[in-house]
């Protein structure tokens, strides 16, 4: 009886759990099983278990580590230094300012984070293209010039998605902001602390847990982009600005190793969990 | 009251510099955006920002064919579509006992989903395409829905779950005891009554799927179902020159959906909606 109510009591969950098992963990469970073979795309009957070999070999190919140094600056750079910190600067400046200039201001950095992935890298592209308006305005200030995708490949993708992510964080740092009773802030004021006293021994105390939060969400999105560095330097010129999701399409469709690419990919969904796993622990309340 | 007027002053002077700080950084944020823009109506349209030689709309006229934008475009809704209704339906089945019943197993279940919410579904793709080719999947509509949904409900459920929560217990105990089944109270009652719930769930996921470019770039095949996102390559490519006007304009058309859409659900609910359930930290 009570056996029975629990399951029709469960029977809502079925397809919400069948799509999951089928789609997700599926094919999460499927890629750490062709991991260990030599699953190629073409021209190939069987495929054999290889152990860890193709972890062996990532960790002995320099595309493989570059790949892996490439991820860490565009992660760093973007996502921990980028969106994190002008997120934080845009949603406390936006405490202050007047109405109007918040709106305007919101409008635009929001519209830069919904637009299509592709369409921002577009965008980005043309912005920092030689013939674009990065350099027609360092011209026009008398600065040197130079073609940005061919110079600093990984520079111009990390602006690019702090162009397209910082909305995000914004949005995290405003709501965390408001929820700071004024009283505190406006006492210390009487107390004479100025302006990054306050930030440092109130604000940043007190959203710390938003804090947490924010980097964790914004390291796991900068971990998986691809389309945006797709559009804007296919991970070129040569392999500079080619991140791990790059690298491991690259191994599996271009050069036909989905053995390999699928090793790359689990690395990358391993680290991907770590993160997500201390996420939780942050949220750990909450459910 | 000198210490009220000084403090007062202060702020004014404070005000002033946060608008001119902000509106600094706003201006690098709008230089991109310009760009479509202008382009779009410019018929000499280049790389950099400029003001247009003379206002056209050739360049939308050039793309408004079927094989440009009307195809792809039907293509994105129909993926998309089908994607958030899957999404949407099975969430809100799922949240609802999640949210309705105590059990031993909503825990560990919720956990599960925030776990999945977060991994970097790039990752996953190639083996998500060796799958599908091994059960035929790979190349058609349905299945690219399938994925689509899968791999947006952890965040759906998520976020349906909480929404529910905030709809009170005691109105659906009186539809029970005049003898309403479950899921008679769940259309009825608590759905219309979490209404801009199901409305962020909906935005929020077709939104995710009209914009996602990896998915489809990697599961469809055909040019023909090609939704926007992977079909906007094609003014590289192999049209020879790439006609930045039309691409410009292109891009105008593809992107003002999803911004409306934006729009209208962060008006009702007051910006930043979708964070609301993900990130209460």
């Amino acid at each position: 009886m009570r056996l029975r109510r629990t399951l029709t009591r469960a029977l809502p969950l079925t397809p919400a759990v069948a799509l999951l098992l089928l789609f997700l963990a599926g094919p999460i469970a499927y890629c750490a099983y062709i991991a260990f073979t030599d699953l190629q795309l073409t021209g190939q009957a069987h495929s054999s278990f290889v152990g860890f070999e193709n972890f062996r070999a990532a960790f002995k190919d320099d595309a493989f580590l570059n790949a892996v140094w490439l991820t860490l600056v565009f992660t760093v750079l973007s996502s921990l230094v980028g969106q994190n910190t002008l997120g934080l600067a845009l949603a406390s400046l936006m405490q202050r300012a007047s109405k109007p200039v918040r709106t305007v201001v919101g409008g635009i950095v929001i519209t830069a984070w919904v637009l299509p992935e592709v369409v921002a890298g577009f965008l980005l592209y043309a912005f920092f293209r030689r013939e674009g308006t990065l350099n027609a305005i360092l011209d026009w200030l008398h600065l040197p010039t130079q073609n940005w995708l061919f110079t600093l490949p990984i520079l111009a993708v990390s602006f690019a998605n702090v162009w397209r992510g910082t909305a995000f964080s914004m949005l995290v740092y405003s709501a965390a902001l408001n929820e700071i009773p004024k009283e505190i802030t406006e006492a210390a004021e009487v107390d004479g602390a100025g302006g990054w006293r306050r930030m440092w021994h109130i604000t940043l105390p007190m959203i710390r847990r938003s804090i947490g939060t924010n980097l964790m969400l914004n390291t796991l999105q900068t971990l998986s982009v691809f389309g945006l560095i797709w559009v804007m330097t296919r991970g070129g010129p040569g392999n500079r600005s080619q991140t791990l999701p790059l690298f491991m399409y690259e191994q599996a469709f271009q050069k036909s190793m989905i053995g390999y690419g699928t090793a790359v990919a689990l690395l990358l969904l391993v680290v991907g969990s770590l993160f997500s796993l201390v996420y939780m622990r942050l949220l750990r309340t909450e459910v | 009251m000198p210490v009220r007027k000084t403090l007062r002053s202060r702020r004014t002077g404070r005000r002033l510099a946060a608008d001119a700080g902000l509106l600094a950084v706003a201006a690098a944020f709008a230089l991109p955006l310009a760009w479509v823009v202008l382009s779009a109506l410019d018929p000499h349209a280049g790389l950099r920002v400029k003001v247009p030689d003379g206002l056209t709309l050739d360049n939308f006229d050039a793309v408004l064919k079927p094989d440009i934008t009307y195809t792809p475009l039907l293509n994105s809704l129909i993926l998309c579509g089908g994607g958030t209704l899957l999404t949407v339906v099975c969430a809100a089945l799922a949240a609802y006992p999640l949210s309705r019943f105590r059990s031993r197993l909503n825990r560990p279940f919720l956990l599960t989903i925030l776990f999945a919410t977060c991994l970097p579904i790039t990752a996953i793709m190639v083996p998500v395409y060796a799958l599908f080719v091994r059960v035929n999947l790979i190349d058609t509509v349905q299945g690219t829905i399938f994925f689509f949904a899968a791999s947006q409900l952890p965040f759906a459920i998520w976020l349906m779950k909480n929404f529910m929560d905030g709809v009170p217990k005691e109105l659906e105990e009186a539809a029970w005891t005049d003898g309403a089944s479950s899921l008679q109270s769940l259309v009825r009652i608590v759905l219309p009554l979490m209404g801009p719930g199901v409305a962020v769930v909906t935005v929020f996921s077709f939104v995710m799927m009209w914009g996602n470019f990896f998915v489809p770039f990697m599961l469809l095949l055909t040019p023909d179902q090609m939704p926007a996102s992977v079909s906007i390559n094609d003014f590289f490519g192999n049209r020879g020159t790439v006609v930045y006007g039309q691409l410009a304009a292109f891009s105008v058309i593809y992107s003002t959906p999803v911004i409306l859409l934006y729009v209208l659900v962060s008006r009702r609910l007051g910006g930043g909606f979708a964070l609301g359930g993900a990130v209460k930290g």
